[in-house]
């Protein structure tokens, strides 16, 4: 059975939190004592209906302030396929979240409020989705019912929306748009009579039948090494096993690989996953592996196969999102950590930062704020065997770290 | 029917044992709770896979409320034995004792707010950097917020409002001296992924979990276990029925259900149809609308 992982985004408000409520609660995926909670929850609040927006907002500050602050993670199952849900928040503030959110999902569900059309989240949003090389992406136009259900409101911002997209081409990305009212569940999970105009499927039909690209095994093969395995036992004396989770590609047993940075070579001699032997293993998978010669390799080494190594970089430049509260400040030292690789750096300079509504180019900026992206130049104390994110996204990432505070403060995508 | 409510997605076990990996390398002193119920049993089968052939770095550290369920602790001594982990126990009746802790009285007391500061107390004893709990997202709205990597103070207090970003896979265990790390290899996994799991891999599980003959206590339909730890009202009558445990709190805060499953595919048939949640019957979460939230604030799992 195949998972698909969606996050939601959109500005505050727009109806996330509810969507995904009334998909849940459309699809009977909440049992009778979560129902009960919410509507003693409901009443509580003074609400007369149902507020599904309470199956995700969980935190106590949440249900006071009736917003999302953190992601929440929701599971659901059809005939079709496993759902992971990280229900994100919409409020500028909580960017950060939202791009947690983001970053493990294949579908993005950017939700609109048909009385307020396109707003600077949105903007923001969907220049994330894009920056995360998402490859669907669901228009979600909500709260249909404020606007009489009209087609003119859906096909403006429809217009609108596709006035953005064309000036941020991406041929990677599939975009489905949809009117909708999460409130009521038109459109949700069968197509509403009250807007019989409307000729695409439901959101729920939607999604079950997105493809899944699995286009990560057709990548070159890309591993960082987690964890040696040594266990020094009689029966395993001489055992040494790589242990990690295949970024992206293939590997097969007897092929010729490449240590990195060191780029030393040797040949795959067993596979293992866990205690069984595979002959091939593929992307996302958790395996150990055996080499036929006594080399060097240890935790944050890569392992590439022969003829497909990459470049190896100490300067480059880069897409990143700060994430933090202290701003960026250029030419202090953070630490910079792709794969299990963790090196000293420094943000040389800031090439622009990015205005995600205008879309212009903002240059001469010294440093970034929470929330900001921007494009820059980066330098590392040792190696990294990055791939640019858009020929290898799994291998493209980075992410910043405050050595003094620990905090991980930036994400970060690699230039071509 | 509902075949497809009956595969275990494989892909769940890559990420577990990817995260095992990420808090074994990160980590200094690791260890994993173990309660002695089905997800913590999952967790020890994972952590097997994910450094075999060699041994699971860490060990098991069980906190004993001493209001177990005796088949618990059965099933704990028994484990340790056939896989050859260490063991560390932490009783709550220590802290009692010592006047760390308060029992609580009354019809509803309960040693399971007590556990937290056992369990602190116990992460500092043996000075442990992370512990990995077998706790879902789908287990409870609290729950669902957390990080796979959730860092701790120095007092174990969860802030929630303020987590550090996890972007894709990358798991930041960075801390201080004296702070600590949440580590949950199967957030993602649901209470039937798990049964799933239990089923093809055969894993062995307490028996409390299966239908058995019990004396329990019936109050408004809740089913109480009666036991030495229960209050009992004079007019309350202890009755047999036949029933199990769908999850294996301790003996004052897991209610019974009334069932005739005595497989695992039984159990899977009857939580498909189930119409009330799995924590639908932990008392210690009825207390109040946030009462795991306030628990995990303070330090709880
Ligand atoms: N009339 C109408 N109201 C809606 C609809 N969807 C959501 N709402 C209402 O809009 C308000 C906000 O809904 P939420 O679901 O909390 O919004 P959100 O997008 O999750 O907000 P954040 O997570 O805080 O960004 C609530 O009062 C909902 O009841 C809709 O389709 N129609
Ligand atoms: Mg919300």
């Amino acid at each position: 059975m195949d998972v698909l992982r969606v996050a939601t985004a959109g500005s505050v408000d727009d109806g996330k939190s509810t969507l995904i409520g009334r998909l849940l609660y459309e699809t009977k995926s909440i049992t009778q004592d979560k129902l009960d909670a919410i509507e003693r929850a409901s009443q509580r609040k003074g609400i007369d209906f149902l507020d599904l927006s309470l199956l995700t907002d969980g935190l106590i500050a949440e249900r006071e302030q009736g917003i999302t602050i953190d992601v929440a993670h929701i599971y659901f199952n059809t005939p079709k396929r496993k759902f992971i849900i990280a229900d994100s928040p919409g409020h500028v503030e909580y960017t950060r979240n939202m791009v947690t959110g983001a970053s493990k999902s294949e579908a993005s569900l950017i939700l609109i409020d048909a009385r307020k059309g396109i707003v600077e989240q949105t903007y923001r949003h969907y220049f994330i989705a894009n920056l995360l090389r998402i490859p669907n992406v669901i228009v979600c136009v909500n709260k249909m019912d404020l606007v009489d259900y009209s087609q003119e409101v859906f096909n403006a911002i429809k217009k609108d929306f596709t006035a953005l997209t064309e000036k941020l081409p991406n041929k990677h990305l599939a975009l489905t748009i949809i009117p909708l009212s999460s409130l009521h569940g038109d459109n949700l999970t069968e197509s509403s009579e009250r807007m019989s105009w409307y000729e695409g499927d439901p959101l729920l039909t939607i999604l079950e039948d997105l493809p899944v690209k699995k286009l990560l095994k057709d990548l070159p093969f890309r591993m960082p090494i987690q964890y040696v395995i040594r266990p020094r036992n009689e029966a395993n004396h001489d055992f040494r096993g790589y242990a990690g989770r295949i970024s992206s590609g293939e590997i097969n047993e007897g092929d010729s690989v490449v240590v990195l940075p060191s780029g030393r070579t040797t040949k795959i001699r067993k596979i293992y996953k866990y205690d069984t032997e595979l002959e091939c293993a593929t992307a996302k998978e958790s395996i150990t592996l055996t080499v036929e010669d006594d080399v060097d390799i240890s935790r944050g080494d890569f392992i590439v196969r022969a003829g497909e190594e990459t470049e190896l970089r100490t300067n480059f430049q880069a897409y990143i999102c700060w994430l933090n509260s202290q701003p960026l400040a250029t030419n202090k030292t953070y630490l910079l950590q792709h794969g299990t690789l963790v090196v000293k750096s420094k943000v040389s300079s800031i090439e622009f930062v990015q205005d995600t509504a205008s879309l212009l180019k903002i240059e001469s900026i010294n440093t970034l704020k929470m929330n900001e992206i921007a494009c820059v130049s980066l330098k590392t104390g040792k190696p990294i065997a990055a791939d640019p994110y858009d020929t290898n996204p799994p291998n493209g990432t980075f992410i910043l770290l405050d050595e003094h505070t620990n905090n991980t403060v930036a994400v970060g995508f690699i230039g071509s | 029917m509902k075949e497809y409510l009956r595969e275990f997605p494989r892909e769940l076990e890559d990420e577990a044992v990817y995260i095992i990996r990420e808090a074994a390398s990160q980590f200094e002193r690791p260890a994993i709770l173990f309660s002695g119920g089905k997800d913590s049993i999952t967790l020890v089968r994972l952590a097997q896979k994910a450094f075999y052939p060699g041994k699971v770095p860490f060990p098991l550290v069980h906190i004993d409320t001493g209001h177990n369920f005796i088949e618990t602790i059965e099933f704990r001594d028994w484990l340790v034995s056939q896989t050859g982990m260490e063991l560390v126990v932490g009783h709550v009746q220590d802290d009692i004792n010592a006047k760390r802790a308060t029992e609580e009285t009354g019809k509803f007391s309960s040693r399971n707010t007590l556990q937290t500061t056992t369990l602190l107390r116990t992460i500092e004893e043996y000075n442990l950097d992370a512990c990995l709990g077998g706790a879902r997202r789908d287990e409870e709205k609290a729950r669902a917020k957390e990080r796979i990597f959730s860092v701790r103070d120095d007092f174990g207090q969860w802030d929630a409002k303020n987590q550090r970003p996890e972007l894709f896979d990358y798991l930041n265990g960075r801390i201080k001296p004296g702070e600590n790390v949440r580590v949950f290899p199967i957030s993602n996994w649901t209470e039937l992924d798990v049964w799933n799991y239990i089923r093809e891999e055969k894993l062995e599980i307490p028996s409390i979990y299966f239908s058995h003959t019990r004396e329990v206590i019936d109050r408004d339909g809740v089913l109480w276990p009666y036991s030495d730890f229960i209050y009992k009202e004079p007019s309350e009558v202890v009755v047999h029925r036949q029933v199990r445990f769908r999850t294996v709190g301790d003996m004052s805060c897991t209610a019974a259900l009334a069932s005739d499953a005595s497989t695992v595919d039984q159990i899977i048939n009857e939580i498909i149809d189930a119409t009330v949640s799995e924590r639908g019957s932990r008392l210690d979460d009825k207390r109040s609308e946030a009462a795991m939230e306030t628990r995990k604030v303070i330090g709880y799992f």
